[in-house]
């Protein structure tokens, strides 16, 4: 069987702003998009390498993320210091159980999930795998998806310290888990828009 | 040079003859089914500036007043969106402060008044001072707009706080929930394949 026509097999190129497909120059010169100027390019420059940066720069900071509080709260009854999973656990034995399965999965589910599945398509990439690529696409749709949502937490905390303040009854400050927490959401957008998932279609033409 | 015919998939390079879509309609790849194009009505860019124009105003609503207010023994406190990125970064938590304020208020402010100016040029029928740039910069942005996900912590810290305060949503709240709705209208709505083949038309 022939291999499936591919724009970078056929010698063009897709602009990913203005999607229109133009030729390839020569080797070795710079292309741009006739239509809208930006830098063409058949594959992300480096994707495995800066994908791989990210989440491993990630990975190290999910773990100060989910150590550190992330919030610290002051009142007449004593201090308390949170984070993440204390204020699930804090929410669930309080009976909130929705608002906790809520934070529990976008804070500390779905950045983990992230973070597993962009391992997994870097890899996978990286092995030269011509299974489920089908399946790795939707897998990274999703990741794109739902990757924002586990800003929640920091916008809680947000809202949470601006009203609670130091003349009223409590305090809240933010703690140094808020900041590794939204270090790692931001990597692990980087690393997901670091990587290119042509790089899954790649490895060969005729199976499948 | 440039082959309008085809068009490539961005998720799996696959290329594609473009062929006519009935209205409404959309062409997915065959071989991953990422979305390639849509036949999109002809007034579709009319119909993104008219939700594009409230948004900005909801944006302002939502900006100016208290989202949120808040009543211990008698004090009252509120805050709206840039006093909490305020309060986050006076208290010294100044990378989150920034990581708010730009997901809340500049990121969605960019894209907002970006994509007014880019269909108002295009209404005009001249090529806008900047269109193609500003075009460009707000599809890169975008992913960094959260007000859905902002939305959704104001509920959670209301609910969070409703055990040991009286909340009163505010003015900005609501106007946030609108915002988001129209921000997501104005979004489907617009058409950019129209936008380039006309900003392309017009030297
Ligand atoms: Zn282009
Ligand atoms: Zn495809």
């Amino acid at each position: 069987m022939n291999a499936a026509p591919t724009a970078a097999r056929s010698g063009l190129l897709a602009c990913e702003v203005c999607r229109l497909v133009s030729r390839a120059p020569p080797q070795g010169s710079d292309a741009h998009c006739p239509r809208c100027g930006a830098k063409l390019h058949a594959r992300k420059p480096a994707s495995l390498a800066r994908t791989w940066a990210f989440l491993i720069a990630a990975m190290i900071l999910y773990i100060p993320a989910n150590v550190l509080p992330i919030m610290d709260t002051s009142s007449l009854f004593g201090s308390q210091r949170d984070t993440i999973l204390s204020g699930v656990m804090f929410l669930w034995s309080s009976g909130s159980f929705v608002l906790a399965m809520l934070i529990f999965f976008a804070s500390i589910m779905v950045p983990l999930a992230k973070m597993i599945a962009l391992a997994i398509l870097a890899g996978s990439v990286q092995m030269h795998s011509a299974r489920h690529r089908r399946a790795r696409t939707r897998l990274y749709r999703a990741i794109e998806f739902v990757g924002r949502w586990s800003m929640l937490d920091i916008y809680v905390v947000t809202i949470l310290v601006a009203l609670v303040q130091v003349s009223t009854f409590a305090s809240i400050h933010a703690g140094p888990g808020a900041a590794a927490f939204g270090a790692v959401v931001v990597l692990t957008m980087f690393a997901a828009t670091s990587f290119d998932p042509r790089l899954i279609w790649d490895t060969q033409g005729e199976a499948s | 040079m440039p082959s309008p015919t085809f068009v490539a998939c961005l998720e799996c390079d696959l290329l594609h003859r473009h062929t006519p879509l009935p209205h409404g309609g959309e062409a997915r790849c065959t071989r991953c089914g990422a979305r390639l194009y849509r036949c999109a009505p002809p007034d579709a860019n009319e119909r993104a500036l008219a939700f594009a124009l409230t948004a900005c105003v909801l944006f302002v609503i939502a900006n100016v007043y208290p989202i949120v207010g808040l009543e211990v023994q008698g004090m009252h406190n509120s805050a709206t969106l840039i006093g909490a990125v305020e309060s986050l970064w006076d208290d010294g938590a100044r990378m989150v402060a920034a990581l708010v304020f730009v997901t809340t208020i500049l990121v969605p402010a960019v894209e907002l008044i970006g994509l007014t100016w880019v269909l108002v040029a295009l209404r005009q029928g001249a090529r806008g001072r900047g269109a193609v740039p500003i075009l460009h910069f707000i599809e890169s942005v975008k992913p960094w707009g959260m007000v859905e996900v902002f939305l959704l912590g104001v509920l959670v810290s209301l609910v969070k706080l409703a055990h040991i305060a009286t909340v009163e949503p505010g003015v900005a709240l609501f106007s946030f929930g609108a915002l988001m709705a129209f921000i997501a209208a104005a979004a489907s709505a617009f058409d950019p394949d129209a936008a380039w083949t006309q900003l392309d038309a017009t030297p």
